[in-house]
């Protein structure tokens, strides 16, 4: 085989899918394998927005964008807003036991052979695509979210259905975001208390916890931090 | 070395990798480890922090499958495609789990007010 025909029968598609694929898999594993909490974020970044490569691959063009914009622009900042609020020495990288990583290890080994065995399990799951290209869906999506379905019926369903759009799920959800938004702002506030500092007061009612033996070292070496 | 690239290539084309288009069981599969990883996260993390990380992948992974059941492209001959109502559902997943991870961090926040830590083992003062 020469260079040019290797190029040839290259699949792009599937270059990039493999690319895309492997980065968001490999960075979801590295946020499980990760100790410090400021690695994880990261990783956790990369590894979404991987799949939102995945998303565009797929022709999903609309969900790959808002999950750019929403997820890694919106969710992960906040996440990572709460890594550097938290992020005390102590917090940083809180280990867990041998015992229990082997135990997740077996767990997860067993969960992924189930899921494997089922994406595996229907034939028509496995058939190569057809590689049909559609329209863009930005605009079905929005139509169908204000109640009207421009987009041809999918695969397999009769063209003379009657076919139902999502206003009633749109107001649902964005009353619940509404509702959550608030919810999250009035637990969060900041509360006016007769003590100065919340932290050194419940850094002293741990300390008896801790000499009855139910706390771990890295608690005691927090309390001394705290009372010193 | 040139004959050395040609077999590695070879034998990655005799493994059907780069040669065939993508189906919908790829895109399951890279859903099947998110998930994986995610509940593997949830599970062992003992930052409070770790544990919303977790959740984050598990709704990602449910999402990498909504998007390739909708695929037009992904369709392989015969099959059906859950058309618009995937894509769909994976926008809302999208915006719950925005909605969720607001309200877990003020609640993670809260308790690293009260407590002075994210430590998840130390939150056991429900515990009788």
């Amino acid at each position: 085989m020469t260079g040019l025909a290797l190029l040839a029968a290259i699949n792009f598609h599937t270059l990039l899918f493999l690319l895309f694929a492997g980065l968001a898999c490999g960075f979801a594993i590295g946020v499980v394998l990760a100790d410090n909490v400021v690695r994880m974020a990261l990783y956790l970044v990369l590894s979404l927005g991987a799949t939102a490569g995945l998303f565009f691959l797929a022709g999903a063009e609309f969900i790959g964008a808002m999950q750019l914009m929403i997820y890694v622009g919106g969710t992960l900042v906040l996440l990572v807003f709460g890594v550097m609020l938290t992020a005390q020495a102590p917090f940083v990288s809180i280990k867990t036991s041998t015992g229990d990583r082997v135990l997740a290890g077996i767990v997860a080994a067993s969960l992924l052979a189930l899921l494997l065995q089922a994406a595996f399990s229907v034939d028509d799951w496995r058939r190569p695509a057809l590689g049909e290209v559609a329209q863009p869906s930005a605009t079905p999506l929005g139509m169908a979210l204000l109640g009207a379905r421009v987009d041809d019926p999918a695969a397999g369903v009769p063209a003379t259905a009657a076919r139902s759009g999502y206003l009633l799920p749109f107001e649902i959800v964005s009353v619940h975001l509404l509702v959550v938004l608030v919810g999250a702002a009035y637990l969060a506030r900041a509360k006016r208390r007769r003590t100065p500092r919340a932290i050194e007061v419940a850094a002293s009612v741990v300390e008896p916890r801790v000499a009855r033996g139910a706390a771990t070292g890295s608690a005691s070496a927090l309390v001394g931090g705290g009372s010193r | 070395m040139t004959f050395g690239i040609d077999a590695c290539v070879s034998a990655v084309f005799a493994a059907g990798l780069l040669g065939e288009p993508v189906s919908v069981t790829h895109y399951l599969v890279v859903g099947a480890i998110l998930f994986t990883a995610g509940i593997v996260c949830m599970a062992v993390k003992r930052n409070a922090l770790g544990v919303l990380m977790g959740i984050e992948l598990v709704l990602n992974g449910a999402n990498v499958n909504f998007v390739a059941f909708a695929s037009p492209y992904l369709r392989g001959e015969g099959a059906v495609s859950l058309g618009l109502d995937g894509q769909v559902i994976a926008l809302f997943v999208i915006l719950l789990a925005a909605a969720e991870a607001a309200v877990a961090l003020a609640i993670t926040l809260n308790f690293y007010n009260n407590h002075a830590t994210v430590d998840i083992d130390r939150a056991d003062d429900l515990k009788g």
